[in-house]
């Protein structure tokens, strides 16, 4: 069971907020001591709430969800960003005294931990003594360090009171615009460390009688490009927590303070067997082995950061060894990653097992009573150093997401296997799609004023294919439980950027028996901006997604952007345009329709920092597809020729990986042989067997080339930097290929800079700074 | 608690099952005896008579067998990967797209990885040719061992008892 890695010790304080007497420290210590001594949540071995009054019991929870989400759909209608409003990237979360979750809306439920962290931390470091808790305040967070995923993410968090005394907390979260990081957009990159991150806020009193205080007001929206999406938002969360907070005092009214205090810890532990009977019910007790991967390629002419140490090509690693236990519980064990990095994509552990319950939710706990109980059924072990556990108060998080979304991605892989192993076909994933790319960038608008973009249309990618369906196409991420890509007209008002076309993306699912879902493309061209910069964020070089059991990773990302088209001069005389199909990006059918000076970038350089776009210029804004599963050649016959018809897969590669023998009548229409079909994907298995090697015959090779240290620099440093952190990964490494004892790979030998490999700072070494350690490490 | 009959669970495995039954099979508590539906489902669709245990994906079983009740790893086309306590992918074949050209039999010119960051390594069963898996790790990552059951566990929690040599 995960729980804290060391309880502290009393604070002090000479007026409790709490009938016991106690701090609000001592409080959560005993409840931690009591969990850690009896595996039970504040162990409680029954619960006898619920098995005495089972009805009154489902009454609170009713009450508590229903208000929760109802205060989400009233409180997003103040929010006038996109992101807000159309995406509902927010949500609102109650919590117990001692700041574990007792029910959450809907929306971005990774803050279901994000939020509790920020409130543990309150507790830890004696924020009832200085500067105060009291009725009427609100607090506000967005510190990575503290468990935020990334600053972008505004907590407002307001305590609950009864008759004098401390009950609970709420708290609301907002993705916003703009954190005035020195990228504009809520998720840049041009920054590589936390002091270019954007304005950061460490659970400040930025309210007192329900009022937010002139001086976080000024000092905020002077911090940011996006003022009035800012105060909109912060009205958005400050409405919601109130709503929630009023609801919460009714329920004292109508139930007792003492039902709805005995309820608040009840419903932990419920929610902790209610994850371990879904393991119990659906999974294979076992090991599971996974990874992950994601190119970080900063070494390029158009990554521009502000120190020469970050321009360095890494790569991401996430291995993750699952371990489903006899007892029903888990554990995920991240032993060997790689450090953390020079660049915006790094985590925290809060980030990391907050998350988790956003995929989660969406298979083995789909429910409503998501709480702090499914993170009290499950190990977490995140080593220090790495990208999870950064040991460096320095580090950027901005787009955290990139590297968590990549990871977990392989944890649906692994978990899959288990519901397919006993027959919950069901409920496999193959995985989800790495969400990107994100389009981002400012300058002045079409308003004329200063402006930040982020466009969440990734919050629509394709899904990974089921074990008995395909993937959704351009419908969900990972991140966003809602799922939308956004309407054209809202986002064209949002930025300054035309839609020449949306479109689906074809060939961008993993092929398999059951394909992944398709993303899609919009081709925008900016219009009306007196100065706009962009750039892109994704994946290119590598994927995140593998497939599973047969089926193939989905498409990797590429980039095009086009300047000085001849795009404006091309509407004026009526000429062609380049209309948003880009199909087959080998065809450069874009370009067919631009001006003879162009300028294009079309390459695999899915990250770039800021880059000006003139009016006229285009950007294709190119979202992922979801991973495939199971042996392409088993794919229905008449799906392929579905496929070919909607524009899905390209009919080459329908012709070779699916294995069809197809023909086009007249009309356009494909149809597939089934005959000729089944004798060629008879030919297609048999050339398999002639051009595959023996496993452990290819492992001779491969074992040779790396005796000789024959791979790329950012390979090696992969590996370097998780065996500078790993002695079990290196010596896993070692025995698996059978390499010589003396065998070593070291980052200085790579002729890279190691700026920060080996000299750190952590945040615990701040005087008076008492981190809140919720994970092994 | 749902209960499915093996005509459903038989359906489920082809893909055919209608979306009514599908979505209760998503919404509802989980059916116990779904293991015993598909392990039968799962046994009528191989010609072989060692009895499956567990799958490990669609066209590969751990199977006990008759001859000495061992527990294998087992291709639908009968071939044997050996003990399934081992990686079955280290007695496959594998093809590994490492260059440009190979990556584009797969996906179009710039959407598949650049080998210099990523390969694929396809995984086929010697015998007949399926494609059990692909891993789509870096040059040098070792083959992954993705799942290693623990067996007497898993028969605990189904209230069954364990095969003899698990």
């Amino acid at each position: 069971m995960t729980i804290q890695e060391k309880i502290n010790g009393a604070g002090t304080r000479p007026a409790s907020l709490l009938p016991s007497g106690l701090t609000l420290n001592d409080h959560r210590n005993l409840i931690l001591k009591r969990t850690e001594e009896t595996g039970h949540y504040n162990g409680l071995e029954t619960l006898e709430f619920k098995e005495s009054d089972p009805i009154g019991y489902e009454r609170i929870f009713s009450k508590l969800r229903a208000g929760l989400v109802n205060s989400r759909e009233v409180a997003k209608k103040i929010a006038a960003s996109p992101i807000v409003e159309q995406e509902g990237e927010l949500c609102f979360t109650l919590y117990n005294v001692a700041g574990d979750c007792i029910a959450t809306s809907t929306g971005i439920i990774i803050h279901v931990g994000t939020m509790g962290a920020a409130i543990k931390y309150m507790i830890q470091n004696n924020w009832e003594s200085n500067p105060g808790i009291n009725p009427g305040d609100m607090f506000t967070n967005n510190d990575c360090q503290i468990g935020n995923v990334h600053p972008c993410d505004i907590a407002t968090i307001v305590p609950i009171f009864h008759e004098g005394n401390l009950i609970g907390w709420v708290g609301g979260v907002t993705h916003v615009i703009d954190v005035g990081a020195v990228g504009p957009g809520s998720m840049s990159n041009g920054q590589i460390q936390r002091f270019g991150d954007g304005v950061q806020i460490t659970c400040r009193k930025t309210g007192v009688n329900d009022t937010p205080l002139r001086d976080w007001l000024h000092e905020s929206q002077r911090n940011v490009r996006t003022p009035k999406y800012w105060i909109l938002d912060e009205k958005t969360r400050i409405a919601g927590c109130h709503m929630i907070r009023d609801l919460v005092e009714e329920t004292v009214r109508e139930e007792g303070i003492e039902a709805y205090e005995r309820f608040a810890t009840e419903v932990i532990e419920d929610g902790r067997r209610g994850l371990v009977s879904r393991i119990k019910a659906m999974t294979i007790p076992g090991k599971i082995k996974t990874v992950a991967f994601v190119d970080v390629p900063y070494a390029h002419e158009d990554v521009a950061v502000p120190s020469p140490f970050a321009k360095v090509d890494t790569i991401m690693h996430a291995p993750c060894e699952i371990t489903v236990k006899p007892d029903a519980t888990w554990r995920l064990d991240f032993e060997g990653c790689s450090r953390w990095g020079w660049h915006t994509y790094n985590a925290n552990p809060v980030a990391f097992t907050s998350g988790i319950w956003v995929m989660m939710t969406q298979s083995l706990v789909p429910t409503e009573r998501i709480n702090d109980g499914a993170r009290y059924a499950t190990e977490f072990r995140l080593p220090k150093g790495t990208w999870t556990n950064p040991d460096d108060r320095r580090t950027a998080h901005a787009d955290a997401w990139h590297f968590l979304v990549s990871s977990w991605s392989s944890l649906w892989r692994g978990i899959s296997r288990t519901y397919f192993g006993r027959g919950y076909l069901e409920e496999v994933n193959a995985g989800n799609s790495n969400p990107c790319n994100w389009l981002q960038g400012g300058g002045i608008n079409q308003e004329g004023e200063i402006h930040a973009v982020n466009s969440f249309e990734t919050a629509a990618c394709g899904t990974g294919a089921c074990a008995v369906k395909d993937g959704l196409n351009h419908a969900a991420a990972i991140w966003n439980p809602e799922g939308d890509m956004g309407d054209i007209e809202i986002w064209e008002l949002a930025e300054p950027l035309l839609y020449m076309g949306r479109t689906i993306k074809t060939n961008t699912g993993g092929y398999g028996k059951y394909r992944g879902g398709l993303g899609f493309e919009t081709l925008r061209m900016v219009w009306g901006s007196a100065d706009w910069t962009m750039f892109f964020m994704g994946n290119g070089y590598m994927n995140s997604d593998w497939g599973l059991m047969g089926g193939y990773p989905a498409a990797t990302g590429y980039r095009f952007e086009a300047h000085n088209t001849g795009l404006l001069e091309r509407i004026s005389e009526g000429k062609s345009l380049p209309l948003g199909k880009d199909r087959d990006p080998g065809q450069c059918e874009l370009e067919k329709h631009l001006g003879s000076d162009a300028q294009v970038k079309r390459d695999k350089q899915c990250i770039t920092t800021e880059a000006i776009f003139e009016n006229g210029d285009l950007y294709l804004n190119y979202l992922r597809g979801g991973p495939g599963f199971g042996d392409p050649l088993d794919r229905d016959i008449a799906d392929v020729e579905n496929d070919l018809n909607q524009n899905f897969v390209l009919p080459a590669f329908a012709e070779k990986v699916y294995g069809v023998v197809i023909s086009q009548d007249k009309d356009g229409a494909w149809s597939v042989d089934s005959e000729k079909t089944v004798l060629q994907r008879g030919n297609i298995r048999q050339a398999r067997i002639a051009r595959g090697t023996p496993t452990r015959q290819w492992m001779e090779s491969e074992r040779q080339r790396i005796i000789d240290k024959d791979a790329s620099v950012q390979v090696q440093q992969m590996f370097a930097s998780s065996f500078y952190l790993s002695e079990r990964f290196l010596n896993e490494f070692k025995t698996f290929w059978d390499l010589p004892a003396s065998w070593e790979l070291k980052e200085e030998e790579l002729g890279i800079p190691m700026f920060g490999a080996k000299h750190h700072m952590d945040l615990s070494e701040l005087p008076d700074v008492h981190p809140v350690i919720m994970t092994e490490q | 608690m749902s209960n499915f009959t093996k005509k459903q669970v038989s359906d489920l495995v082809k893909g055919s099952l209608d979306w009514d039954t599908l979505h209760m099979m998503l919404s509802m508590p989980k059916d116990k005896e779904r293991y015993a539906n598909y392990m039968s489902v799962l046994q009528d669709q191989v010609s072989w008579d060692d009895k499956i245990i567990m799958a490990f994906g669609p066209h590969l079983y751990l199977a006990e067998t008759t001859a000495d009740k061992s527990l294998v790893t087992k291709c639908s086309c009968g071939h044997d990967f050996g003990d399934y306590r081992s990686n079955w992918k280290l007695n496959a074949l594998v093809y590994v797209r490492d260059d440009e050209e190979k990556m584009q039999e797969v996906y179009p010119k710039l959407m598949a990885p650049d080998t210099n960051w990523q390969v694929y390594r396809e995984y086929y069963c010697p015998t007949c040719g399926v494609m059990h898996d692909i891993e789509a790790p870096t040059p040098w990552y070792p083959v992954i061992h993705d799942f290693q059951p623990d067996i007497p566990a898993l028969f605990d929690w189904l209230d069954l008892p364990a095969p003899v040599n698990a």
